[in-house]
């Protein structure tokens, strides 16, 4: 059966396609080092367009006047006051833009300008070289380093020194623990329940915040705050899994790049990247669950925990609630072996 | 109509949001059989962005459990059956799976033709993002930005009814071509107009120049009357050939396929349909199904079609619409051990993450399972206030989608439906667990004896009759005398209380006639007349007389709550025969 893959490895080379919407312009050259919150590329979305009914305003009989009427081209750009169209004769009569913009069509004695429009940017994600620039799209960007995947984050980016303050994955990260020396850091906390600690980041500020679980009420305050949060395990009272846990205690005080969007259906996940300099191997981004594979467990009740797969389960298993599932045999310890669906489980890929 | 003496096999493949099924039917002693069903995650997403590979493993699946060749070495379907026995003669797709289709409707009057257009518009799997009518009172060039700004996949325009003025349209066609000329090439969605008929052809000439268009006839034919049936059947049309653009591996499949490709719930409503016409078509069919990013009702009685599909709203993929229409709190209140309301916020942002989870423990279970209520709560009112002909009176009611077909036991599906959908009068609920639904209506074209057999070999799960009458009357009076007499003359007598849940003592098969006296001016059922009494067929959970009162309400002391909801659960299970 195909299983949902998470990567959780101390080395790996990292490998992304970033591209706009729409096509734009490119910023980035092929061979370029970018850190991971550079804007590569970029593109304007009109947001407001002003029609200008020539003919009316005019006072003409018929569109072919109004048309001939017209002094600008489609394309043009005009300003506040630009003529846009005008009359002959002896008592002329004129129609000036409305505001600066762009003509953006002309047509049936009518012309579109477009006044206003909205940046959209799309950012490297990852620290390393541009390794593709997609013509007016995008670029790809590879960079090597250790990677943790999360299961939610509030879409920002932000690069700072990593200060880990758990010392176990069930550790609770209260407002005590926020402190002016954590000011410019990328701070792993634990659970978090407190909208208060969030708030308390964005004064400070921090550059970023992984915490294991929060609550999911802190949802509206993560999405307000300017810096990247992003969640290992997802929403409720749950601790960071081992393998995410002592990843990130080996690595306390380096350098790194937290980029937490949330689209899983498009393939973005949040993730923390940690540069070294060192070439690692690519990860698969899907896997077919078979025995000795590391697999974490979501959802009650073994909630993050970690453990290898050691059979799969013919058929269907009657849960204890009476369910019936695809299921399969899991060691969580020496001592502990559990049935879980397979449903509940992803691989993590891991070194 | 077909016969088996033409028998052929049929493949049935259903590609959802979380999981793509591949269903096999076939000729066994003379007459149809469901065989077996394979199931695999569904790949339309990242990484793969191709639903070949879903379909591949489902279909490795189906050949795992049937021992049957359906693929070739190349991993190729053996289309027909060859003489060895491998392969299959037919094959019917249907999908739901792909993002949130956008729409834009278009249309004149707000409660006439815009009315329409959004009903229309909830016939597909998508959201409605921007509505344009002869009443907007936004300056045009805000109008263009409304249209521009909403990204659509779809424009929906409709209005004029046949005969009436045109000029009123035209004045919208205007802005739409406007709003097309102005946008990028890739950027234009594709237009379905289903106004007056006399523009049909100049439009199609003017707007095709920049986008495709489909034209279907005026779902607004006259002020009083609608017909959305064949616009909805374009609608489809449109979105499949939408999913072939966003995802590999479709148009390949699609090409396999005995008949077009469907949207699963318009299969569904094609069964519905069907069953209709076969059963009495006054009573009136129903199908609900609770998937992972949809839940949708498809009904027809009386020869009309009645389809809403609710999307994003369901118990995975569809969490964000369930977080932003309906609260953890109501939710909680369904759940009969004490939970927080934080932890069940908690919970339902957790599937989100993790759609495809099940739940494992009994208490998530209960929370799963009170989302479902909700859900079908939430769908079942909807659908009556966009068709008020359409009270939740219908017999039989199939109802499907993993939360419903896979609970821990029959009555905690009944229940799941009782509490939901909220039925009244007499009705037989049927599950479906394998997603039978939607496969046997995109086969019901091709081969019409198949559904119908399929229907009467007990692939559909019989959960029980299910009388649910309507009564002002207060908690404890009697409401209805009951009369059961079985096949060999025993009977047995009840007085039904309001505000009482009581199971019928029947067995699962046995067949038996109810006679119900209504007192007190209890209505036992609508649409039909019980008076010389009716027979019922006992199922899974037997029968059950549901006289808890519609709307249901359930007590808002904490500890109350829970006692009833234990006590409802318990007066099923324990009295349930066996």
């Amino acid at each position: 059966m195909l299983a949902q893959v998470t990567h959780i490895l101390g080395l790996t080379s990292i490998r992304r396609v970033r591209t706009l919407p729409v096509s734009g312009r490119v910023l980035v050259a092929s061979r370029q080092k970018v850190n991971a919150s550079d804007v590569i590329a970029e593109a304007q979305i009109p947001s407001q367009h002003v029609l200008v009914d020539v003919r009316r305003a005019l006072r003409l009989s018929s569109v072919e006047q109004a048309q001939r009427a017209i002094v600008r081209n489609e394309g043009e750009r005009v300003f506040e006051g630009d003529v846009i169209a005008e009359t002959g004769g002896l008592f002329q009569r004129m129609v000036r833009a409305p505001a600066d913009g762009q003509v953006v069509m002309i047509a049936g004695g009518r012309v579109i300008l477009e006044v206003q429009s909205q940046p959209v940017q799309i950012v490297a994600g990852v620290p390393g070289y541009v390794t593709e620039v997609i013509q007016e799209r995008g670029a790809v960007i590879e960079g090597q380093g250790a990677l943790i995947q999360g299961a939610w984050g509030n879409d920002r980016v932000a690069e700072g020194m990593l200060v880990n303050l758990l010392n176990a994955p069930d550790e609770e990260m209260t407002r005590q623990k926020m402190d002016v020396s954590l000011r410019g850091a990328v701070v792993v906390g634990g659970m978090c329940t407190d909208a208060e600690v969030l708030r308390m980041g964005e004064e400070l500020p921090l550059r970023g915040l992984i915490l294991s679980s929060m609550s999911a009420s802190l949802v509206p305050v993560a999405r307000s705050v300017s810096y990247p949060i992003l969640l290992t395990e997802g929403f409720g009272r749950i601790p960071m899994n081992e393998a995410a846990y002592a990843l990130i205690s080996t690595n306390d005080k380096r350098d790194v790049a937290l980029y937490t969007p949330f689209r899983p259906l498009a393939g973005e996940r949040p993730e923390l990247i940690i540069p070294l300099p060192a070439v690692g191997e690519p990860a698969a981004d899907f896997a077919y669950f078979k025995p000795d594979q590391k697999v974490r467990i979501s959802g009650a009740p073994y909630p993050s925990h970690v453990g290898v797969l050691v059979r799969l389960l013919p058929g269907l298993t009657v849960l204890p609630n009476g369910v019936r599932a695809q299921a399969a045999e899991v060691r969580l310890s020496k001592d502990t072996l559990v049935v879980v669906p397979l449903a509940n489980l992803e691989v993590i890929q891991s070194v | 109509m077909s016969s088996v003496i033409d028998a052929e096999s049929f493949l049935a493949i259903d590609i959802g949001s979380t999981t793509t099924r591949a269903l096999l039917f076939d000729v066994v002693d003379g007459a149809y059989h469901f065989l077996a069903a394979g199931s695999a995650p569904s790949t339309w997403a990242a990484p793969f962005h191709d639903v070949g590979e879903g379909v591949h493993l489902a279909l490795t699946r189906l050949q795992e459990i049937t021992s049957r060749p359906i693929m070739d070495e190349g991993s190729r379907l053996i289309l027909p059956t060859r003489p060895d026995g491998s392969g299959v003669d037919r094959l019917a797709l249907t999908l739901s799976a792909g993002n949130d289709v956008r729409m834009v409707v278009i249309g004149l009057l707000e409660e006439v033709s815009l009315a329409s257009a959004r009903r229309l518009a909830t016939t597909t799997y998508g959201k409605i993002v921007e509505s344009l009518g002869l009443n907007d009172h936004r300056r045009q060039d805000a109008q263009l930005d409304a249209l521009l700004q909403a990204s659509a996949d779809f424009f929906i325009l409709a209005g004029g009814t046949e005969k009436g003025a045109t000029r009123s349209v035209s004045k919208l066609v205007e802005l739409v071509l406007l709003a097309l000329k102005t946008m990028r090439p890739e950027s234009r969605p594709r237009i379905l107009y289903c106004g007056n008929q006399a523009l049909t052809k100049k439009l199609k000439e003017v707007l095709s120049r920049y986008t495709e268009v489909f034209a279907a006839p005026n779902i607004r034919p006259t002020f009083d009357q609608e017909d959305l049936a064949p616009a909805a059947d374009a609608l489809a049309k449109m979105t499949v050939s939408l999913r072939g653009q966003q995802f590999g591996g479709l148009s390949a499949l699609g090409q396999l396929t005995a008949g077009p490709v469907l949207p699963t719930a318009i299969a569904t409503l094609r069964l519905v349909r069907f069953l209709s016409e076969l059963y009495d078509p006054a009573k009136g069919v129903l199908g609900v199904e609770v998937g992972s990013h949809a839940t949708y009702l498809a009904g027809a009685i009386g020869g009309r079609e009645r389809l809403k599909v609710f999307r994003p709203l369901g118990n995975g993929l569809g969490m964000q619409g369930v977080l932003e229409r309906i609260s953890p709190a109501d939710v909680a209140r369904w759940v009969p051990m004490e939970v927080s309301v934080q932890e069940v916020e908690d919970y339902l942002w957790q599937k989100s993450l993790y759609p495809a989870t099940i739940p494992a423990t009994t208490t998530t279970l209960a929370i799963e399972q009170g989302l479902v209520r909700e859900i079908l709560r939430y769908a079942a009112q909807a659908f009556q206030e966009d068709y008020p002909d359409c009270a939740m009176t219908f017999e039989p009611i199939f109802a499907g989608g993993a939360a419903l077909a896979q609970a821990g036991s029959p009555v905690q599906s009944l229940l799941m439906l009782l509490d939901g959908l909220q039925p009244t009068g007499v009705s037989t609920l049927f599950l479906d667990p394998y997603g039978l639904m939607p496969a046997l209506g995109a086969i019901a074209a091709a081969n019409q004896l198949l559904p119908v057999q399929i229907l009467e070999s007990g692939a559909f799960q019989n959960l029980g009759a299910v009388i649910c009458p309507v009564s002002n009357a207060k908690p404890g009076t009697v409401i209805l005398k009951a009369r059961l007499v079985y096949e060999d003359g025993n009977e047995v007598k009840m007085e039904i209380r309001q505000g009482s849940l009581v199971p019928l003592p029947i067995r699962h098969g046995q067949t038996a006639r109810l006679y119900l006296e209504a007192m007190r001016g209890t209505e036992i059922d609508p649409r039909r007349k019980t008076a010389g009494g009716f027979k019922i067929v006992g199922g899974l959970c037997g029968a059950v007389i549901d006289a808890r009162g519609r709307p249901l309400s359930l007590p808002a002391e904490p500890n109350r709550r829970r006692e009833l909801l234990l006590r409802w659960t318990q007066a099923l299970e324990t009295r349930r025969p066996v």
